[in-house]
């Protein structure tokens, strides 16, 4: 139970995931055309292809179809969730918040908190952590935690190849209520400079290498092997690990050092078929697990943010999920609705065309 | 000012909320508070499943102010399962052809691109070949 001196964070009431639903959008474009036009085909490509959201879409509405599906899945009422926060790093307004339009769309209005979260690409899982405490203090029933991005990447920067657009929504609730519980978390938090976006500007920049050993790395493997030790659990408790994944290659490498085997890390591994999904891309690694997981299986998921910092924590899948996770669409429905789009319509529906 | 407008619709725009009547129990949307079947008062809020087939549909090739940066795009009128005609933009179109009776499922999006880069942001009803008929 809860020790307040401990570095592992456990809620006084056991809680877990209730309901959880994905979503990504249908264009994709290949690695291949940002390298055809901006290094002659000439370049190494770090993923196969990214998402790309229609000229619709943005995180409010791509978040507000994921908290649907979460609902379905959860079979609440939408009155009864008392949080309603959305991790990202590209919501639609500077000043205005995402949370009040999705908590609007799905009739969690008015008897809600409502707000946005941002730490780069750990705003989902941070988002999750916060409604573990709401609802394992007993202030709350039920509270939904979501992380979406339509990340964006400077035309021709190594970003531009895997900036993607995607992410989930989950509802945390009282243990027996949920498909998979989620036992604890720690995070590992520190001041790394690795990537940033500073005020009005469209495009975030990055240090390069600094990027891989004293920022993802470090975190997220200074994350797994405290929690690791002090749940006194080892790689081969887990039937799968989920880990940030910002191209196919990093969270592989942290996987395996961290002493996974990789039939452990590919159902959860969705990188090189929607890109870096930023503030959605752990969870929803997540998600395509959850999609197939097996009662008592466990559940291993690190997150990453730059500026940067890690949350790790262990779920157990429950008896509930063979019952619920078919009432919603799984990931996989969504990734295998694929319209591939050239560079010049991926342009267009970007915006990075000047119209005036 | 157009804030006030999309502030008392954004219910009915959000997620499809109309009513029904309590007398014939007739599903109305857009809400009117009075049943166009019967005539009776009908205030009751009624939440549609968002499923529907398309009733006719033509696409825009030379759009109206506001909606330049999405053409060409289709517009359709769906018969929702409940029964009322609906007029809204189809998404996601991609490779699929539009029929006449082609099932369709709502989706909230943005319903006007982002000319007005001060303005805000309008969502509301579309619709979208089925994802998952498994679902339905």
């Amino acid at each position: 139970m809860s020790d307040p001196n401990s570095k592992l964070l456990t809620p006084q009431n056991p809680v877990g995931i209730v309901g959880y639903g994905a979503y990504v959008p249908r264009y994709r474009l290949p690695a291949s055309e940002v390298s055809r036009v901006w290094t002659d085909s000439m370049g190494a490509t770090p993923i196969k292809e990214k998402s790309v959201p229609g000229l619709d879409e943005d995180v409010a509405t791509m978040s507000i179809e994921a908290a649907r599906n979460a609902l379905l899945r959860a079979e609440i009422a939408p009155t009864e969730i008392r949080a309603v926060w959305v991790g990202s790093e590209s919501h639609p307004y500077a000043v205005k918040p995402t949370s009040t339009i999705v908590a609007e769309a799905i009739g969690a209005v008015p008897n809600t908190q409502a707000a946005d979260w941002e730490f780069a690409c750990k705003a989902g899982t941070e988002a999750m952590v916060a409604a573990m405490g709401l609802v394992g203090s007993g202030m709350a029933g039920y509270a939904m935690a979501i992380g979406m991005d339509t990340a964006q990447g400077r035309p021709g920067d190594a970003l531009e190849y895997t900036a993607a657009a995607g992410g989930a929504a989950f509802i945390i609730g009282p243990e027996d209520d949920s498909l998979a519980v989620i036992e604890s978390t720690y995070s590992f938090v520190t001041d790394t400079p690795d990537f940033w976006r500073r005020a009005y500007q469209k495009y975030p920049e990055h240090g390069h290498r600094f990027t891989g050993e004293p920022a993802y790395f470090k975190h997220i493997a200074s994350a797994g092997l405290a929690f690791l030790e002090m749940t006194e659990t080892t790689p081969e408790d887990y039937a799968y690990i989920v880990l940030h994944q910002p191209n196919a290659k990093f969270p592989q490498r942290a996987a395996a050092k961290l002493g996974f085997e990789p039939e452990q890390v590919k159902t959860g591994l969705l990188v090189s078929e929607i890109g870096n999904t930023y503030s959605g891309a752990a969870i929803i690694g997540l998600t395509a697990i959850l999609d197939e997981a097996q009662p008592e299986d466990k559940i291993l998921l690190i997150s990453f943010g730059s500026g940067a910092g890690s949350d790790a924590m262990a779920l157990r899948v429950t008896e509930s999920i063979e019952k619920r996770r078919h009432l919603a669409p799984k990931v996989r429905d969504y990734i295998s609705r694929r319209t591939e789009v050239d560079y010049a319509t991926y342009v267009r529906m970007r915006g990075k065309l000047v119209m005036k | 000012m157009d804030i006030p407008r999309h502030w008392r619709l954004r219910k009915q725009r959000y997620a499809l909320v109309g009513e029904v009547c309590d007398n014939c129990d007739a599903k109305l949307f857009p809400p009117r508070d009075i049943c166009p079947d019967c005539g009776e008062e009908a205030k009751t809020l009624y939440s549609f499943s968002g499923h529907g087939e398309v009733y006719s549909y033509t696409t825009v090739y030379d759009p109206p102010v506001g909606f330049e940066e999405s053409a060409p795009y289709t517009v359709a009128i769906v018969k929702l399962d409940e029964g009322p005609l609906v007029t809204a933009q189809l998404t996601d179109l991609e490779e699929k052809e539009v029929e006449i009776g082609m099932p369709v499922e709502m989706v909230t999006r943005k319903l006007r691109s982002a000319t007005d880069e001060r303005g805000m942001l309008v969502y509301g009803y579309k619709f979208r070949p089925i994802l998952n008929a498994s679902l339905v």
